[in-house]
């Protein structure tokens, strides 16, 4: 009796294969899943996922945090790219917004380079026209 | 020949263009093939995840997540993603076009907009046309992280949960092949589940430690992981309507050098012509 396993990061995929039993680093602590387990949903610490295969020997991979899907007949492993918790995405969320914000006031700033630029644009005809009026009374 | 050298330096300038728009082809098609398989990889993840959250729609669960319930729309998020730089035909402008003929419709009902960027272009966009930008992310390179992109999903997530938007959608480029790149606007909240035929029994999970928090957990990943799939086929996108754009302007540039080389010889054979005539002339004259 195996139980399928597809261990998945956002990135790259992992592992995909058969194995006979499976160990997790689940959130409440280490479980160990046989085929036929009864479906289950759980988080994952960082940690190691170990697989116990048909040939007797054992695999491992280290996950840093995720979800641990559980179906009678697979088992699925999502895991993080890297260790998340609240407060780091929360610190990311707040930079994003910050980013925004400071693009909003950059697009003042560039508001008024326009204006520059259409004022100099008025200074230069303005220049223009008077040194053509002076060329025009050098003549005659 | 003052006209002849005039035309040996357009010439000469439009060959370095040329020289360019072929280099950046050339970049463009490479970056293209490890954007696809960057794609690929990504695939395996999203398909699992979404796998067990149409599990999830199935399982007769107590609790139901807000993420599954839909409200009436009032007010609605949008991520767009876009490329941070130019010179990619007319990628962004037509995603641009897409937003913008939805973004009217929502108008015209009174549903009101916050969107959050992804890439420079799209940023300066909604900052033209005055788009209220909650979050923003840019310069993400050609091999985004997730991570980079987790601030900006939250702020759309947190708007969500607060019941700030009622919707939430993803607009990016479909990478159909390298000649089609096509704008897409998808749902990403509230969740529709496809029915899957499998699991119709009842049945509903264990969830350790809780419903709530695991749920939490997953549908946050599952957002990420479609916005993070949505950004790496947009980079597919980017460089592959780049490479036919620089393609098509190599090929102009080479028309034009043709058609300046013809006018040069023209004149160089015109001058030739007036030269002999004018020896001629003066020895028939001695």
């Amino acid at each position: 009796m195996t139980i399928h396993v597809d261990i998945v990061s956002a990135e790259a995929e992992i592992y995909s294969g058969e194995a006979e039993m499976v160990f997790a680093p689940a959130l409440m602590g280490e479980v160990g899943i046989a085929p036929g387990h009864t479906p289950m949903l759980t988080r994952l610490k960082p940690g190691e996922v170990r697989l116990k295969l048909s040939d007797g020997s054992e695999e491992a991979f280290y996950v840093s945090g995720g979800m641990l899907e559980v179906q009678p007949r697979m088992v699925t492993v999502l895991s993080d790219t890297a260790v998340r918790a609240h407060d780091i995405d929360e610190a990311a969320a707040l930079e994003a917004k910050q980013r925004a914000e400071q693009m909003l006031s950059d697009r003042s700033a560039e508001i008024d380079y326009a204006k520059a630029l259409a004022e100099y644009a008025e200074a230069a005809a303005q220049l223009q026209a008077i040194q053509r009026l002076r060329q025009r009374s050098g003549r005659g | 020949m003052a006209a002849g050298k005039e035309i040996r330096t357009k010439i000469k300038s439009v060959q370095s263009t040329q020289k360019i728009t072929r280099a950046m082809e050339m970049v463009a098609a490479s970056k293209m093939r490890k954007a696809q398989e960057r794609m690929r990889t990504a695939r395996p993840y999203a398909d699992k995840i979404r796998k067990v959250v149409a599990h999830l729609a199935h399982a007769h669960s107590e609790y139901h997540h807000p993420y599954m319930i839909a409200r009436e729309p009032r007010r609605v998020g949008m991520i767009v993603v876009s490329t941070d730089r130019g010179l990619c035909g007319g990628l962004n402008a037509n995603m641009f076009r897409t937003t913008l003929l939805q973004t009217k419709e929502w108008d015209a009902k009174g549903i009101g907009l916050e969107v959050c960027t992804i890439g420079a272009k799209a940023a300066g966009f909604f900052a033209r046309v005055g788009g209220a930008i909650a979050a923003q992310a840019s310069h993400l390179g050609d091999a985004p992280r997730l991570e980079s992109l987790i601030g900006t999903v939250k702020v759309m997530l947190d708007g969500y949960n607060e019941e700030r938007i009622d919707q939430l959608y993803l607009v990016y480029n479909r990478f159909v092949n390298s000649m089609t790149q096509q704008p897409r606007i998808e749902t990403l909240l509230p969740l529709q589940a496809d029915p899957a035929a499998e699991l119709k029994h009842h049945w509903d999970y264990l969830y350790e430690p809780e419903a709530k928090e695991v749920l939490d957990h997953l549908l946050q990943r599952y957002v990420e992981s479609l916005v993070y799939q949505g950004v790496v086929e947009n980079i597919a996108c980017e460089q592959a309507a780049r490479m036919v754009a620089m393609k098509s302007a190599s090929d102009n540039a080479g028309k034009l050098i043709d058609e300046l080389r013809l006018v040069y010889n023209k004149a160089r054979q015109a001058s030739i012509t007036q030269e002999l005539a004018e020896i001629v002339g003066g020895a028939a004259a001695v």
